[in-house]
């Protein structure tokens, strides 16, 4: 039987500030290079990852403007994941709702699901593995 | 038996967590289960020669990765690892924790 495989994250840190995002997101990627289906339930500040209102921004610093710097956004990640998981293999990413709900952070990408720890509990036993990976 | 893949992101040198980890996957592998300690993000500082690190999980039949970007983040060369510890890429981890009977723990 060629059953497919499906691996889940839960993921809490907010974007912009852990290397854990970065990890999560390089994670998902290659889940799904290989075919693997992959759900995410983004929980506490990982809710903004997918927040809409992200800016690019140009570096006063080096005197970059928003072209030359190329700043990335962890939006722009978020959406281009969904793209590449929207059939086989398919991504299902779900925010937890209360958690956007204290932040006021429900202007997210097209894709992005508003959710409950219930389903994660359903996506964990749907799943060959779960992974989850706690702020510090 | 099952397998193990403990994932290690923290410094060595800054959070003495670490030695939890390192025990912890030694005496699961007494036990007879397969382990792996994927070191990723700060976790790679212990994979170099000079930190003289992580020999004890090697000792012990544990298998010991280094996630080669956060390795060439660091400036840490494939040459400077210490030879019980192999530089391996992302989708390595995603082999491992996507097999059956598979315990992932991040830490």
């Amino acid at each position: 039987m060629n059953e497919r495989r499906r691996l889940t994250l839960a993921l809490m840190d907010p974007p912009y500030e852990s290397a854990n995002s970065t990890t999560a997101l390089r994670i998902i990627t290659a889940a799904l290079a290989k075919g693997i289906d992959v759900n995410v339930f983004a929980y506490e500040g990982a809710v903004c990852l997918a927040l809409k209102d992200q800016t690019p921004h140009a570096n006063p610093v080096k005197g970059t403007t928003v072209e030359e710097e190329e700043h990335p956004t962890t939006k722009s990640f978020v959406s281009s994941l969904l793209a590449l998981g929207q059939d086989k293999p398919q991504l299902t990413w779900v925010n937890c709702g209360l958690c956007v709900d204290e932040r006021g952070a429900a202007n997210v990408v097209e894709g992005v699901k508003r959710g409950s720890p219930a389903d994660f509990f359903k996506m964990a036993n749907e799943s060959t593995n779960t992974l989850v990976i706690p702020t510090r | 038996m099952s397998r193990y893949v403990f994932i290690e992101t923290r410094d060595p040198f800054e959070s003495r967590d670490t030695r939890f980890l390192e025990e912890t996957a030694v005496a699961v592998k007494e036990r007879g289960h397969e382990v792996t300690v994927f070191l990723v993000q700060n976790g790679v500082l212990a994979a170099r020669l000079s930190a003289r690190r992580l020999g004890h999980l090697a000792e012990a039949g544990v298998t010991v990765l280094a996630d080669d970007l956060s390795l060439r983040e660091r400036g840490i060369k494939p040459e400077e690892l210490a030879p019980s510890i192999r530089e391996s890429g992302i989708d390595a981890l995603v082999d491992a924790i996507v097999q059956e009977n598979t315990k992932a723990l991040w830490h």
